[in-house]
């Protein structure tokens, strides 16, 4: 989903409206529409259902209560409205743990999607303006690094932060969520594309320092490729799941997929609190501000690529 | 003392864990020169105060920990939940291994005691004078913490055996409590004839449920004595269970349903899960979770296989050990003999857990405590009476949270293929013995 941004400011908008209608048209009634495919449209509906209905029942779910969950039909509402008293509970469940849950997941979100989206810009930038020996091996090792999933790399980490004594520390958790090799090639080609040679010229012949160029005259051209970069790494820490699972063993340092799980583990446990409607809602409250903020940094993203196109 | 499925998932992390076992187990018969705690010297230890970190995922120890700080104010203990069950001795074996950030005090569950006691990860309490508590607990998780002459634990709960039944689904159905395990059987059929969607039970397959079946039918697969562990499946009460089951499933008469899933939660709630057989602990996840089995539910002795029998085994249960790598032992023996000896016991039993020790199972108030639940049957009654019954001379492996971790693997295929359950059975002996092979026993 965010690969295409990196490439679009090229394509200087307004191509695609001036073109359409010159097109000759040989079936004069259904002028400037292109054919539907009918099987591309079963295809797309079939893909957004499929993205839908967990949502859907999530969303349902959270609407009942314990009983009803068992006893009524998964994907409608049972009788009992619970929204309001199973968002209360979560809240206010084991101490307000989730609430502490919650600020450690955006606390992990800032620190580390953050600082990812800031040393992505400023390798990237680095890499696609300056030229230095060693540059193709660069190149090289991150593409390499693209392919290995986190996942792989979980256990050697935890195995080196365990020696430095770090585990069980937020750090163990926003460390390695600084790394990120998508976003650093990326901003790569990013940067390649949207900062003009001649500009860093212009600037650097009236007097700028390098800092001043990076952050006064490149950061804002870069700012669509930020945006991108930083819904990237904010989606991938928020959900961060197995990395926080072996590197903390304290509940008060757990992000809100780990406390999820832990309770969801309660129905497993003897003499545990079976909680599954606390779980659902949890999980409804937690997807709540990823969808606000692909909302909101959509548009801001929108608007950072109608910027773009106007220098083109 | 959870009762989950356990996956291949955990079999790489049982197996180092395991194999560092082995390693120490090798080297080892130095209890001898262990260090001696007296009564004096924990006294002294609660009266200068310090820091306790415990690890334990039972949920009652929450309030122990606050009843504890308030008779000691000079002592802190830091209770963390490190994951359930063999998620936690993962991290407790990293945590020895890496020779840091073991905690003071672990809670571990009887039937993987005896992995930590081989390896004198954990201290053997005899030198604190522990055997004084000799009598104090039930014969079942009395026994669960030894290993040869050490007590490596004290206990904390025990899950003898009962039969937990939805009474409105018998009634409708016109069942009789079963009292033999033909007449569980008998049972079985007939409710899935008046009603298919309908089962006794569920099962896909689970070791611990095994075992104590095995258990109580007298069965004595594993012999262990030191390194020299001899497993056999095919001795006398295990095929009593294997041929008694095997009907069940043979029939499908139990539901396909895995123990401790939503589904599992649902069919206890909605009666086509009719009946369980499990650990005493039952009560307490039957309240939180099957809600709406409120009134509908009653509990019965285990059924037996003579008639007349009074015969259980333990399900489940745990308890509090102290890793020998902790740091501070004098304060962590003082929280394992509060959470389990003293009033800590009661602060649990009022939370809802099932006590190991014969006071409290004893107790007119406990024995006499009526279950809403249960529609105000004295259900203690007939659980107290099946932690007098445990059947004696069990022992599990050394290695069994690996042997536990395969059993889906191996017997579980009864469940879902042509394999029988005797057949599955031997393919889990098999599995087994290479393991403890491979980690330096001497199997069969």
């Amino acid at each position: 989903m965010t690969a295409p941004t990196g490439t679009r400011p090229a394509r200087t908008g307004g191509t695609r409206p001036r073109v359409a209608p010159l097109r000759p048209t040989r079936r004069p009634h259904r002028a400037g529409r292109p054919k539907r495919s009918l099987l591309l449209t079963v295809l797309t509906g079939l893909v957004v259902v499929y993205s839908l209905v967990p949502l859907v029942w999530l969303l349902i779910n959270a609407t009942k209560t314990q009983a009803g969950l068992f006893s009524s039909f998964g994907l409608w509402f049972s009788d009992d409205f619970a929204l309001w008293d199973n968002i209360r509970r979560t809240l206010t469940y084991d101490d307000g743990i989730f609430a502490r849950w919650l600020s450690n997941t955006l606390f992990y979100v800032v620190a580390g999607a953050g600082g990812a989206t800031l040393l992505a810009a400023v390798g990237g930038y680095g890499l696609a303006k300056f030229n230095f020996p060693g540059k193709r091996a660069v190149f090289a090792v991150v593409i390499g690094a693209v392919a290995v999933p986190g996942t792989a790399l979980a256990v050697p980490t935890f195995l080196m932060f365990s020696q430095m004594g770090l585990t069980d520390t937020p750090w163990a958790v926003i460390i390695p969520s600084l790394i990120s090799p998508f976003g650093l090639y990326l901003m790569w080609t990013f940067a390649a594309e949207a900062i003009p040679d001649e500009l860093l010229e212009a600037a650097r012949l009236d007097g700028a320092g390098e800092f001043r160029i990076f952050f006064r005259v490149c950061l804002p051209l870069l700012a669509p490729g930020l945006v991108t970069v930083l819904l990237f790494t904010s989606v991938a820490t928020w959900n961060n799941y197995f990395l926080p699972l072996i590197m903390l063993k304290d509940p008060d340092w757990y992000p809100l997929t780990v406390g999820l799980n832990a309770w969801n583990a309660q129905a497993l446990t003897v003499g545990g609190d079976v909680v599954f409607d606390l779980v659902i809602t949890g999980s409804l409250l937690t997807i709540v501000p990823l969808i606000a903020a692909f909302l909101l940094l959509q548009r801001y993203w929108q608007s950072g690529l109608a910027a773009g196109g106007v220098k083109g | 003392m959870i009762r989950q499925r356990r996956r291949s998932v955990f079999t790489a992390l049982a197996g180092a864990l395991a194999l560092v076992l082995a390693a120490c187990g090798s080297g080892g018969s130095d209890s001898g020169t262990q260090e001696q705690l007296s009564a004096q010297d924990v006294q002294a230890a609660l009266e200068a105060g310090g820091t306790i970190k415990v690890w334990a995922w039972e949920p009652t120890l929450k309030e122990v920990v606050t009843g504890f700080q308030q008779k000691y104010p000079k002592v802190k203990v830091e209770l963390v939940n490190a994951g359930t069950g063999d998620k936690q001795y993962t991290a407790l074996q990293n945590a020895i291994a890496a020779g840091s950030g073991v905690p003071d005090v672990a809670q571990v569950e009887y039937y993987a005691l005896p992995q930590f006691a081989l390896a004198k990860s954990m201290t053997d309490l005899k030198a604190f004078e522990a055997d004084k508590f000799e009598g104090t607990f039930t014969p079942g998780p009395w026994t669960s913490v030894h290993a040869g002459e050490g007590i490596y634990g004290l206990p904390m709960d025990s899950g003898p055996m009962a039969l937990f039944y939805n009474k409105e689904v018998f009634d409708k159905h016109g069942i009789q409590v079963p009292a033999t395990w033909d007449e569980y059987v008998a049972a079985a059929r007939k409710l899935h004839a008046a009603d298919p969607k309908a089962y006794i039970t569920s099962d896909t397959g689970d070791a611990g449920f095994t075992t104590s079946m095995i258990w109580q039918a007298g069965g004595k697969p594993y012999q262990v004595d030191g390194t020299n562990v001899k497993i056999d499946f095919a001795d006398e009460g295990s095929q009593r269970f294997t041929t008694m089951w095997q009907q069940l499933i043979s029939e499908k008469l139990v539901s396909p349903v895995n123990g401790w899933s939503d589904q599992w939660y649902q069919g206890l709630a909605d009666g086509s899960i009719a009946t369980l057989v499990i650990g005493a602990w039952m009560p307490a996840n039957l309240q939180s979770g099957v809600a709406a089995g409120a009134g509908k539910w009653r509990v019965a002795p285990m059924p037996q296989w003579e008639a007349g029998g009074k015969a259980t085994s333990e399900n489940g249960g745990s308890g509090l050990s102290i890793p020998t790598a902790g740091a501070n032992k004098a304060l962590a023996y003082a929280f394992v003999k509060y959470a389990t000896t003293e009033e800590g016991v009661k602060t649990r039993v009022d939370g809802g857990a099932f006590p190991a020790t014969t006071a409290e199972l004893t107790s007119q108030e406990f024995l006499n405590a009526e279950f809403p639940y249960f529609g105000g049957q004295k259900a203690n009654e007939v659980l107290s009476q099946a932690a007098q019954n445990v059947v004696g001379g069990w022992s599990y492996l050394p290695f069994q949270v690996y042997a536990n971790s395969v059993f889906n693997d191996t017997a579980g295929k009864a469940y879902v293929s042509g394999t029988t359950l005797s057949d599955g059975l031997k393919a889990w002996q098999e599995s087994s013995a290479k393991y403890g092979k491979d980690q330096g026993f001497t199997v069969n």
